[in-house]
C-alpha cells in the first residue's frame, strides 16, 4: 500500500504519531502527480514549492506538538477557481491566463490556518460552467475510471485527481451539481453545503445566488473533517450564515435506524440509464435493510428546474464576468483600437464558446421587456421548488435519488449537442435552486466499471445528517478502497 | 406663441456623496485628493471573487436625509445591480437601489417670489460611486482612477414640481443647506461630491400633459444650472415653434458655448438589466433604527430660520443668512448667549464677520477668539468705550490674532475720548480756527455742522465720542 492510497484521517492519525511526516505524504502526492496526472491531467498548475513548504512548517508544529488542526499537514488539492495568493488562478478561462491574486479566498485561508499543504490548482469547466470539463480554456481532464470518458464538471480535476489518488482531498465549488456529478463518475464522496454555509469570498462567481464551496474526499469521513474546517461564517461574505458549526465527525456512526428518507417519483424517470437506476434502487433497499424507512415523496416542480436554472444562473453570470474587460487584469487584447474594440476583442478572444453562449442567454433573459417573462418568471419557480422541498422535509428526514442519470461519458460525446449536456445535472439543480445541502456518495459500479453515486439532500445546515446516512452505507461497502485502474 | 405661453416642468435628480470614513462596500478611505488609486483594495477594485459588505454608517445617513425630507423609511429595500461596461466602472455593474428604494415620498419646502412652496421628493437611494478617466494623459493613453470607486452616494429625485430655473436653483440651494446640516454631503458642486442633473420640458400654458423631457447633465455649479435650464426652454420652445418635436435625449451642459448639445438619444440609451443584486440581502432597517434617527434630527434650516426671527427679534433677510450654514448658525448663538441685542448682534455679523471671514478665506471653525470676546467688543461700542468704526479695527485685529478686545483697545489706544473737557478745547480750537464757517452756519447754512465734526473728529485722530462731540458743538454754536 501507497502512502497516497490512505484516507486524510489515516493519514492524520500517522502524522499525529509522527510515523509519517506531511513533508513525506506531499512528496508522495508529488510524485503520485508526476506518475500519473500526464493521464489524467488534472492539474492546471502544481506549486511544488509552496506545498513543501507548508509541509515542512507542518511537521515543525508536530515536532513541537502543537498541531494546527486535526488535519494539519495533509496534502490538499483546490479547484482553480479559488484565489490563492501569488499563485495563478484562472478559473480555466484564457482571460485569466497570467493572473496571479493578490488575496487568498477566505477558504484556502482557513486551510492554510489549519496547517494544509495546498499542493496545486486542478482543471475545471471555464467558469465552472460545464458539466465535463471540456470547457476548459486549456485541456479536458480524463476520468481515472475510463480515460477516454469525462470525470464529470465543472470540479473534474478536483473529482479526478482525489479519485486517482494524486491527492487525499479537494475543494470544489457547486453551482448546479459541479462538486456532487464529478464525485458519481469518480468513485468519490462531494458535498455541496447549505448555501451559506461555506463563504464564496475570493471564489471566482459564475452565479452568486447558487454557488457553494464544498469538500471532496474519498470517504464520507474526510469530507466531514475537511467540511469542519471551512464550515465558518465570514464577515466579509454578506450572504454567508451566521450558524453555528456543529461536530461533523459526531453522529457520523449512528445509523439510519428509524430515519425516514423520501423517494421521489420525480426523479425516477424515462432515460435514466437502466444500470443507475438498478443500482441506486439496491441501494434504497439497502437502506431499508439498515433501518430506515423508505417515504413515497414529489417534488412536482422538478422538471421546471433545468429552465430555472439555466435563466437564473445565466443572468447572475452574465453579470458576474462584466469585470473581465481587459482593463485591470487578466488578458487584454493589445491590438486593439478604441474602448469598443478593446472590450470586444479581449472577450471574443478570452471566453470560450460555453462562456458565451450563457453570457448571451443571461444578456437576453435580463433585457428590458424580457426580464418579466424569463428572469422573474424563474425567481418565482425558484420559490416554487424551494417550497416543494419544504413540503416534502415535512414528512421525511432527507431526500435519496441518483445523482446523474447516466454513468461518465465519453469525452467529446455531447461536446456538441450543449442541451443534452444540460440535462445531465437535472438532478443536481434543484438542490441549489432551493439552496440545499447535498452530498453524492459512491453506491456501485456499472458492469463496465464505471462509478455510480448516490444522491442524498437535506434540510437546510442538516450536513451532519446527510453525512451520517452516507456513512451507513459506506460501512457496509468498501468501494472507497477500491482503486482506479489506472 | 412666445416663450410666455409655455410653462418649464423640471425636476432634478441630485447625487450626493456622503461623508462616512470608508467606502459603501470596503473598508477603504473616501478621502478626496488622494494619489491616484491608493484608496483601493480587491473590492472596489472588483477582483475576480470579491463580495461588498454594507457599510452601516450609510444607512444610518439615508435614514437621516429621508426623515429630514419627510420621506416614508422603508423598513425593507433591495440592492440592484445596473449593469455597463465603463472603464471606472470596476465591475462592470454598480450596485445601486432600483425599484424597492430606502426612502419614498418626502417633501422639502422652498421660498419662491409668491411664497412659500412645497417641492415633492419621489425617491431617495443609496449607491456607489464609479471612478475617473484620465483622458489625454500622455503617449495618447487614457487612465483611470478609482480612488472614487466605492464611495457612497446618495441619489435624490425630485417630482417635476418646478416650474422655472430660479425655483430650481432655489430647490438645490435648499436641498444643500438641508444635507450639510445634516452632516451628511459636504455640499461641493466644484469638486463634484454634490451634483445635479436636471429633467426639463416644456408644455402650453394651461395644459396638463407634459412635454417630452430632457435630461440634462455637467450642471456643476448653481450658475450653470440656472443657465443651461433657461437655454433648454428656449431651446425647446423654438423646436416646437419652428414645427418640430422635442425628442427624449440626454443632453450635456458645454459651459464655454453656453448651449446644451444632445449627448445620446433615447435609441442610444443603455439597457441597465437591472436585477436584484445577489451578493447582498434585502436590507431591513428596525423601527428602533428609524426612531432612534428620528430623535437625532438637528434642527433644520427653516425651522431654525423661524426660530432666529422669532427668539432673536431679526428680520427675515438677517435670519436666513445666519442660518444658511450649520457652523455660522451655532456661531451666533453661541455670541447670542452672551449679548442681548439680536439685531445689533447680526449687523455686526452680515458687515464686518462675514466680510473678514470673506476677505481672509478662514473657515469659521478656525476662528481665533472666543463668542464671548465678540460680546465684549459689542458692550465696550454699546458703553463708548469705543467708537463703533475703531469696534471694527478691534474686531479685525481679533481676528487676526485672538486677543482680548481690551487688550487690543488698550494697546492700540483706540480707547474713545469721553471726557468732556478734552472735547471742549478741540472743538474751542476749531471754531477759532474757522471762524468763516461759523459765520456761514450761524446765518443759517446747517450744513455746515458736518464740516466741523469732521474736523473735531480728525483732530482727535477718531477716537472722540461722536455723541459728545455733537453735544458740545451744538452747545458751542448756540443751538
Amino acid at each position: 500500500m501507497q502512502l497516497t492510497d490512505l484516507t486524510m484521517l489515516e493519514l492524520a492519525a500517522k502524522l499525529a504519531e509522527r510515523a509519517v511526516s506531511s513533508e513525506e505524504a506531499t512528496r508522495a502526492c508529488l510524485e503520485r502527480i508526476r506518475q500519473v496526472d500526464s493521464k489524467v491531467r488534472a492539474f492546471l498548475r502544481v506549486d511544488e514549492e509552496g506545498a513543501l513548504a507548508a509541509a515542512r512548517a507542518s511537521d515543525a508544529r508536530r515536532k513541537a506538538g502543537s498541531p494546527a488542526s486535526a488535519l494539519d499537514g495533509v496534502p490538499l488539492g483546490l479547484k482553480d477557481i479559488f484565489l490563492t495568493e501569488g499563485v495563478e488562478t484562472t478559473a480555466g478561462s484564457r482571460i485569466l491566463e497570467g493572473f496571479v491574486p493578490p488575496y487568498d479566498a477566505t477558504v484556502v485561508r482557513l486551510l492554510k490556518d489549519a496547517g494544509l499543504p495546498l499542493v496545486g490548482k486542478l482543471n475545471m469547466d471555464e467558469f465552472a460552467m460545464g458539466s465535463s470539463n471540456e470547457s476548459s480554456a486549456y485541456f479536458p481532464s480524463h476520468n481515472p475510471w475510463d480515460l477516454a470518458r469525462t470525470p464529470g464538471g465543472s470540479s473534474g480535476g478536483s473529482a479526478a485527481a482525489v479519485a486517482a489518488r494524486e491527492v487525499f482531498g479537494a475543494l470544489g465549488t457547486d453551482t448546479g451539481g459541479s462538486i456532487r456529478q464529478p464525485a458519481a463518475f469518480t468513485n468519490t464522496v462531494g458535498l455541496k453545503p447549505t448555501y451559506g454555509r461555506v463563504s464564496r469570498y475570493g471564489v471566482i462567481a459564475y452565479a452568486s445566488s447558487l454557488d457553494q464551496p464544498g469538500p471532496m474526499a474519498r470517504t464520507v469521513a474526510d469530507t466531514a473533517a475537511l467540511l469542519q474546517l471551512i464550515a465558518r461564517h465570514d464577515p466579509q461574505d454578506s450572504t454567508s450564515a451566521a450558524v453555528e458549526t456543529p461536530d461533523y465527525q459526531a453522529d457520523l456512526e449512528a445509523g439510519v435506524r428509524g430515519l425516514k428518507l423520501g423517494v421521489p417519483r420525480e426523479y425516477f424517470i424515462e432515460g435514466i440509464d437502466p444500470e443507475v437506476e438498478a443500482s441506486i434502487r439496491e441501494t434504497l433497499r439497502e437502506y431499508e435493510r439498515l433501518g430506515a424507512t423508505l417515504v413515497d415523496v414529489s417534488l412536482p416542480h422538478t422538471k421546471y428546474a433545468l429552465a430555472t436554472y439555466y435563466l437564473l444562473a445565466s443572468s447572475e453570470a452574465s453579470s458576474n464576468l462584466a469585470r473581465y474587460d481587459g482593463i485591470r487584469y487578466g488578458q487584454r487584447a493589445k491590438d486593439a483600437r478604441g474602448l469598443k474594440e478593446l472590450y470586444a476583442l479581449t472577450r471574443e478572444r478570452g471566453f470560450g464558446p460555453e462562456v458565451k453562449r450563457r453570457i448571451m442567454l443571461g444578456t437576453y433573459a435580463l433585457s428590458a421587456g424580457y426580464y418579466d417573462a424569463y428572469y422573474l418568471r424563474a425567481q418565482k419557480v425558484r420559490t416554487l421548488i424551494r417550497e416543494d422541498f419544504t413540503k416534502a422535509f415535512q414528512q421525511v428526514d432527507a431526500v435519496l435519488s441518483p445523482t446523474s442519470p447516466v454513468p461518465a461519458f465519453k469525452l467529446g460525446e455531447k461536446v456538441d449537442d450543449p442541451l443534452s449536456m444540460y440535462l445531465m445535472d437535472v438532478f443536481t439543480l434543484p438542490c441549489n435552486l432551493a439552496g440545499l445541502p447535498g452530498l453524492a456518495v459512491p453506491c456501485g459500479f456499472t458492469k463496465a466499471g464505471l462509478p455510480v453515486g448516490l444522491q442524498i439532500l437535506g434540510r437546510p445546515f442538516d450536513e451532519a445528517r446527510l453525512l451520517r446516512i452516507a456513512r451507513a452505507f459506506e460501512r457496509e461497502h468498501d468501494f472507497f478502497r477500491r482503486p482506479a485502474p489506472l | 406663441m412666445p416663450v410666455s405661453d409655455f410653462q418649464p416642468v423640471i425636476g432634478l435628480e441630485v447625487h450626493a456623496q456622503l461623508l462616512t470614513q470608508s467606502k459603501i462596500f470596503c473598508g477603504c478611505s473616501t478621502a478626496f485628493g488622494a494619489e491616484p488609486n491608493r484608496n483601493t483594495c480587491p473590492v472596489c477594485l472588483g477582483m475576480p471573487g470579491v463580495l461588498p459588505v454594507l457599510n452601516q454608517r450609510v444607512v444610518e445617513f439615508a435614514v437621516r436625509t429621508g426623515l429630514a425630507l419627510e420621506c416614508t423609511v422603508k423598513k425593507t429595500s433591495v440592492w440592484s445591480r445596473k449593469n455597463y461596461f465603463y472603464p471606472d466602472l470596476p465591475k462592470g455593474y454598480q450596485i445601486t437601489q432600483y425599484d424597492l428604494p430606502i426612502c419614498e415620498y418626502g417633501r422639502l419646502v422652498i421660498d419662491t417670489p409668491q411664497g412659500e412652496k412645497v417641492i415633492r421628493v419621489r425617491r431617495i437611494h443609496m449607491e456607489e460611486d464609479a471612478g475617473k478617466n484620465v483622458h489625454d494623459a500622455g503617449g495618447g493613453q487614457s487612465l483611470v482612477d478609482l480612488n472614487r470607486a466605492g464611495v457612497p452616494l446618495l441619489e435624490i429625485v425630485s417630482e417635476p414640481d418646478l416650474r422655472d430655473a430660479d425655483e430650481a436653483v432655489e430647490y438645490l440651494k435648499t436641498l444643500r443647506d438641508v444635507l450639510m446640516y445634516l452632516g451628511v454631503n459636504d455640499g461641493n458642486l466644484e469638486e463634484g461630491s454634490f451634483r445635479c442633473d436636471a429633467n426639463v420640458s416644456v408644455m402650453p400654458k394651461g395644459s396638463s400633459t407634459y412635454g417630452q423631457r430632457c435630461e440634462l447633465k455637467n450642471l456643476n455649479s448653481f450658475r450653470f444650472l440656472k443657465q443651461a435650464v433657461e437655454y433648454e426652454i428656449s431651446r425647446q420652445v423654438d423646436v416646437i415653434e419652428s414645427g418640430g418635436k422635442v425628442s427624449q435625449e440626454t443632453r450635456l451642459w458645454d459651459v464655454n458655448k453656453g448651449v446644451t448639445r444632445s449627448m445620446r438619444s433615447k435609441e442610444e440609451a443603455h439597457d441597465y438589466r437591472y436585477f436584484p443584486e445577489p451578493d447582498l440581502p434585502p436590507l431591513h432597517v428596525s423601527d428602533e433604527a428609524i426612531d432612534a434617527a428620528a430623535k437625532a434630527l438637528p434642527e433644520l434650516p427653516r425651522a431654525k430660520l423661524t426660530r432666529f426671527m422669532s427668539q432673536y427679534g431679526l428680520p427675515a433677510y438677517d435670519a436666513r443668512i445666519l442660518t444658511a450654514e450649520r457652523p455660522l448658525a451655532d456661531f451666533f448663538e453661541a455670541c447670542a448667549a452672551h449679548y442681548a441685542d439680536g439685531k445689533k448682534l447680526s449687523n455686526w455679523f452680515l458687515g464686518e464677520l462675514m466680510r473678514l471671514l470673506k476677505e481672509e478665506g478662514t473657515p469659521l471653525s478656525a476662528l481665533a477668539f472666543t463668542p464671548a470676546q465678540l460680546a465684549e467688543l459689542l458692550g465696550a461700542v454699546d458703553k463708548g468705550t469705543v467708537s463703533s468704526n475703531a469696534g471694527k479695527d478691534v474686531l479685525g485685529e481679533m481676528f487676526r490674532t485672538g486677543k482680548a478686545p481690551s487688550d487690543i483697545i488698550a494697546e492700540k489706544g483706540l480707547a474713545q475720548v469721553s471726557d468732556t473737557g478734552a472735547i471742549e478745547a478741540v472743538v474751542d480750537d476749531i471754531l477759532a480756527k474757522n471762524a468763516g464757517e461759523v459765520e456761514k452756519y450761524r446765518a443759517g447754512k446747517k450744513q455746515v455742522f458736518g464740516f466741523f465734526v469732521g474736523q473735531v473728529m480728525k483732530a482727535m485722530k477718531g477716537k472722540g465720542n461722536p455723541a459728545l462731540v455733537n453735544d458740545l458743538l451744538k452747545k458751542k454754536l448756540g443751538d
